[in-house]
């Protein structure tokens, strides 16, 4: 850590520009959609990370808030003509609405408690989804037209509108980094470690995850929108408890409570899902093993243990 | 017919036993994740799964070995208690050291390939499996009629709660069960085998889910997402009750499921969420849950 831009180590730097490069070339080699698919994912799992890598918290219903931005997002391109910027704004601020609310309810416990609570309260959310008549209930929220960025640039073209997607992803992903890097993360870091000691030193404790699970669900759900408008559809099953534990498992086999795990983690995953969605269930059963191979032998993910090899924080 | 305030009692009664179905399943599972998190600290994801494995092994032992439901009831949950034994024994069991979530992350990876090779297996839909010949047709209860598989359920899991309670408060095995719950290190350091203890522990929780699996084979047929519909319900169960108490677990399980069967008859739409909105009230008053005690 001894020359930093913008708090970036020089390692960081040199991933960060790999990263960016990826993503100018990457669209000339895959299909641009698939690419915006794995930034959607990306970033949620950036966020889901925040929680988790940084405070401690695991919370095993985000799909609730990732969710939620799909539906709103798209009931606002669909319904109120609303443009591509303030879709996604919708669907990221509902998002840290319900986040504020639930995460208050689920921050009373602690631990494990925490994680069934969050998974509860997301079931909850399920549960709405499929009887509010806005989400349009099992049919989803189809057909909506993908809306013009700021009201002028149209993004009917996929390259366009995976520059929008390439630079939301990027804003968030600079966000988190700055948050982690802030006075405000420093303060997570130490309730991760010791939330004893971190309360005996006078840090209202409660407060700080509280914050960190509002921020958290606002990225998840501004993700979500985006997604929604990629794909021009809302539907539930980016609610379901399944989605959740897909966004825990991209983000541990990437690399709890490292930079570019996540991101990683969302190119494996979703790989690994487009190859074996014709085999049904063997998607789950992969998962499955992905999980328990993780815990067993790979606990600190791809990025973590490559960090590890080079000795470097990635 | 008898009326409060302005509805019938008969179904509003007829509901709330239904509901009592329910609630015995809740009970049987949150019993048995409660004796597993006392000992091993860890949330067991896999239990939904391994409660779903009870009733398949139940489903395969009388289609392919033709054993009927009574001798399953013994040999599915010891099949499924065996199986449970070896997770803890090669998986489970290097985990104690770490933070708990890791126990939370493996279960749940265990409890997604156990479901995918059963949905591999069965697809999506579900198996039937007939009522045991002698528990056919129904019993009247006086204020409605009832099938009496449903009744056998009921009761049947309320004496497997109380004797699991009893022997857990009143024998020796439970007084040292408790003992390793409190302080493991000093029941090791009086030449109990703790680990082996640990084993046993998460076996017979293991078997009671699977006991409950098959109880539940001829109720909702055999289907390989049941599992994963009921433990969600069954964590706000736990978390409601609070997981200290192992009376307290069977109670907020038979108590939830009787408050879902009246919901179901007061405002249907709202039977499937009234388990979590009182646990969101419990949180908001109770926080350590019912019968939990601050820590």
């Amino acid at each position: 850590m001894n020359t930093t831009i913008w708090g970036f180590s020089r390692p960081q730097v040199v991933a960060l520009l790999v990263m960016i490069a990826l993503f100018v070339v990457a669209p000339m080699m895959v299909y641009p959609v698939f690419l915006m698919k794995v930034l959607c994912f990306a970033l949620f799992a950036c966020a889901f990370n925040l929680l988790i890598g940084y405070a401690g918290l695991l919370s095993f219903g985000h799909s609730a808030y990732f969710g939620m931005g799909c539906y709103l997002a798209a009931y606002g391109a669909k319904h109120w003509g609303l443009s591509a910027e303030l879709c996604v704004l919708l669907g990221g601020s509902v998002a840290a609405g319900m986040g504020l609310v639930f995460g208050a309810i689920a921050i009373r416990r602690q631990g494990i408690y925490f994680s069934m609570i969050t998974l509860a309260l997301a079931q909850f959310t399920y549960f709405l989804c499929t009887q509010m008549s806005f989400t349009g209930g099992e049919d989803g929220i189809q057909q909506v037209p993908r809306p013009a960025l700021l009201g002028v640039l149209p993004l009917t073209n996929d390259m366009a509108i995976y520059w929008v997607v390439v630079g939301v992803f990027l804003l968030g992903f600079f966000g988190i980094f700055r948050v982690i890097h802030s006075p405000f993360g420093q303060v997570l870091k130490a309730i991760r470690e010791n939330e004893q000691r971190a309360i005996s030193l006078g840090y209202r404790v409660e407060q700080y995850k509280l914050m960190a699970f509002v921020l958290s669900t606002f990225i998840a759900g501004a993700a979500g929108g985006m997604k929604s408008l990629v794909f021009g559809i809302a539907t539930l099953s980016d609610v379901t408890w399944q989605a959740s534990g897909t966004i825990v498992l991209t983000t541990l086999l990437g690399g709890l409570g490292t930079i570019f795990g996540p991101v990683v983690g969302a190119v494996i995953v979703n790989t690994l899902e487009f190859y074996l969605a014709p085999f049904g269930s063997w998607v789950t059963i992969t998962q499955g093993v992905i999980f328990v191979a993780c815990v067993m032998v790979f606990r600190r993910g791809v990025i973590g243990e490559l960090g590890a090899k080079l000795k470097v924080a990635l | 017919m008898l009326m409060v305030f302005g509805y019938n009692l008969g179904p509003i009664l007829g509901q709330g036993v239904l509901g009592v179905v329910n609630g015995a399943f809740y009970a049987l599972l949150s019993l048995g994740l409660a004796v597993i998190f006392g000992l091993l600290n860890i949330i067991n994801f896999a239990h939904g799964a391994l409660y779903m494995l009870g009733a398949v092994v139940a489903w395969f032992l009388l289609n392919y070995l033709g054993i009927g439901y009574w001798p399953s009831l013994l040999i599915a949950p010891l099949i499924v208690g065996a199986f449970g034994v070896l997770l803890e024994r090669t998986m489970i069991s290097k985990l104690y050291k770490l933070d708990h979530l890791y126990g939370l992350l493996l279960t749940f990876g265990i409890a997604l390939i156990v479901e995918g090779l059963a949905r591999n297996q069965f697809g999506s839909s579900g198996l039937p499996y007939s009522v045991p010949e002698s528990l056919r047709g129904a019993t009247r209860l006086g204020f409605m009629i009832m099938p009496t598989y449903r009744l056998w359920v009921v009761v049947a899991s309320f004496i497997i709660c109380i004797t699991t309670w009893l022997v857990l408060e009143k024998t020796p095995i439970g007084a040292t069960l408790r003992a390793a719950t409190e302080n493991a290190a000093l029941v090791q350091s009086f030449g109990v085998n703790v680990p082996r203890l640990v084993t046993l522990t998460y076996g017979a929780g293991v078997a009671l889910a699977a006991l409950a699996g098959v109880m539940a084979a001829p109720v909702y047929s055999v289907n390989p997402n049941m599992g994963s519909d009921v433990i969600i319900v069954v964590f706000a169960v736990v978390v409601i009750g609070g997981m200290g108490s192992i009376l307290g677990s069977i109670l907020t399980g038979f108590g939830l499921g009787l408050l879902e069967g009246f919901t179901k008859f007061l405002y249907p739409e709202a039977s499937g969420v009234v388990v979590f909105v009182l646990m969101i009230v419990v949180l908001l008053t109770r926080p350590a849950g019912l019968f939990g005690k601050a820590s």
